[in-house]
């Protein structure tokens, strides 16, 4: 079954030049997808790698419902992304970069506001918030404390556990690893791979991080200023680029080094 | 039927949650909570205690009814200022701790959303308001013997719709301008205190403003409640306020929402529905 289908997908953005015409910035469109095309079958884990600006988040946030399209169209186990908002939004949940809380609740505060917008009442949070923070790690004793006194590999965590509360059956992952420790980011690419073949989950991960990419999705995509160059095993993609390692295959197709994240961060799309 | 119940369902657990959520923050914003209180009261206490200076300055005033007259003004704006604060947080607040995207991205309808959040200034704007009140005349001994104060609750009540309608109104002002959203939202509140005769009959403000003040719904809740404390009004006598109020609220809560619903639309169309700060 079919769980994600993107067709000619477009978005760009305005953005104000640093120069001035007369009074005002000149603005321009700055595209941040260009008709990117791919689909994802039940229980797949595709990975997306791109540099900081490459349209990573755009795409997340897409299919998200966060960001209306230009152009193109996206569905979700059938819903239309864009006409269908609700449906899609019942099936989907996303960690990104940023574990966003409100910091001064408590992580038990944050996850049953978040459950309750999904319909879950009180009666069940309370059973499934302590099982599920359990699940990815989090100590009990520290259930009731703030989220400003945590770690960023614990709120990380808790952002999991927080897109798993509501079982979506797409999780969008944006850079979830991102800025952790080594530990933390075994830990939260362990839980992922659980959540991956336990649950039955189809995994979007969006990330900068090769050997992430490598280790944990059955396809792996390049998205280079906007457009998807590729989406295939990661063994092919070597093959393909005649490329020793996934870092050799991307300087191959998009003629860049990975680590230069500057000259996409320069767009002005998101990063 | 089965699936229209199971929708309600959802919709009213999701508004539990914004009542949740609201309250939690007070808890732990609980020192930031008293502060805000304290300063209310002193601000209140300054503005009332300026009858009794005219009186010791020689000036010729019924200094109970001055007083009584200013108490007013101070907590109706010290309420409508928390309804304001609270709906237009409704996004500011979610934006600057980057909760916003997870909230906008769960099915939940956003008039529930925004509905939930109305409840909560309410009930939180009305206890309050009332411990305000309560503090503050107690500093003066006020004779409040003849006050008809069901029926200022009702004007309150009545007035609150509308409230709650311009709420949503202010509260996509930083879902367009996540920079000037807040600015703007001040600005619209200023203007609001200075039309509506918070500390002074509107007949004594120029020709324009006394224009404007008729479609503001503080300057007939304002009016109604003195009328309702000072003279012992009932509703009967206050439906000259009241009416306007009501037609003010059936128009300001559908409008908001749709101003809402294409603030939203246009967030999302120019990727403005992000964390920031």
């Amino acid at each position: 079954m079919t769980a994600v289908e993107v067709e000619n997908l477009r978005k760009e953005f305005l953005r104000r030049d640093a120069e001035r015409s007369g009074l005002r910035r000149r603005r321009r469109r700055v595209p941040a997808l260009e008709d990117v095309t791919f689909s994802m079958e039940r229980g797949e884990c595709v990975a997306i790698l791109g540099q900081n600006g490459s349209g990573k988040s755009t795409l997340v946030r897409l299919l998200s419902t966060l960001l209306l399209h230009d152009g193109g169209r996206a569905s979700v186990f059938g819903y239309d992304v864009f006409r269908e908002p609700r449906a899609v939004q019942r099936l989907v949940n996303r960690v990104s970069v940023e574990a966003s809380f409100f910091k001064k609740m408590s992580s038990t505060e944050n996850l049953s506001y978040a459950a309750r917008f999904y319909g879950m009442s009180a009666s069940e949070t309370r059973e499934r918030i302590p099982e599920i923070l359990r699940r990815v790690g989090f100590p009990e004793k520290r259930r009731h404390e703030s989220m400003e006194h945590l770690s960023r590999g614990m709120q990380q965590k808790v952002s999991l556990a927080r897109a798993l509360l509501t079982s979506p059956v797409l999780l969008l992952l944006d850079e979830p690893t991102t800025g952790l420790d080594p530990r933390s980011k075994l830990e939260v690419q362990e839980f992922i791979r659980e959540v991956w073949t336990a649950h039955d989950a189809t995994i979007l991960l969006c990330t900068h991080d090769l050997a992430e990419a490598e280790a944990l999705a059955d396809r792996v995509g390049i998205l280079d200023r906007g457009r998807l160059l590729c989406l295939e095993p990661a063994n092919n993609l070597k093959e393909r680029y005649r490329a020793e390692t996934l870092e050799e295959a991307f300087f191959a197709a998009t003629g860049r080094e990975f680590e230069h994240e500057n000259d996409d961060s320069e767009r002005g799309v998101f990063a | 039927m089965r699936g229209a119940a199971a929708t309600l369902r959802h919709e009213l657990i999701g508004l539990s949650g914004v009542l949740e959520r609201n309250a939690n923050l007070v808890k732990r914003y609980a020192w930031w909570e008293l502060a805000f209180f304290v300063w209310s009261l002193a601000n209140t206490l300054t503005i009332v205690f300026i009858a009794k200076g005219i009186d010791a300055a020689g000036g010729k005033i019924d200094v109970d009814r001055a007083t009584t007259t200013l108490l007013i003004g101070a907590v109706i704006w010290s309420y409508l200022g928390v309804l304001f604060e609270i709906l237009t947080e409704t996004v500011a607040w979610e934006r600057w701790e980057g909760t916003i995207e997870y909230t906008f991205m769960a099915p939940l309808a956003r008039p529930v959303h925004l509905i939930g959040m109305g409840i909560f200034a309410v009930v939180y704007g009305v206890i309050r308001t009332a411990v305000l009140f309560a503090v503050i005349a107690s500093f003066f001994s006020l004779s409040l013997g003849g006050a008809n104060f069901a029926a200022a609750l009702v004007v309150l009540a009545v007035a609150s719709v509308s409230f709650i309608g311009i709420g949503m109104m202010t509260a996509v002002l930083p879902l367009i301008s996540p920079e000037k959203g807040m600015q703007m939202g001040f600005i619209a509140q200023g203007i609001l205190l200075v039309i509506s005769g918070v500390y002074y009959p509107v007949s004594v403000l120029p020709q324009w403003m006394q224009w404007l003040s008729t479609i503001s719904p503080a300057t007939y809740a304002l009016r109604g409640i003195r009328h309702a404390i000072l003279d012992g009004a009932g509703i009967n006598a206050l439906w000259g306020d009241i009416w306007p109020l009501i037609v003010i609220g059936i128009v300001a809560i559908p409008a908001g929402l749709v101003i809402f619903g294409l603030g939203e639309r246009h967030a999302k169309r120019h990727g403005k529905l992000k964390r920031s700060g």
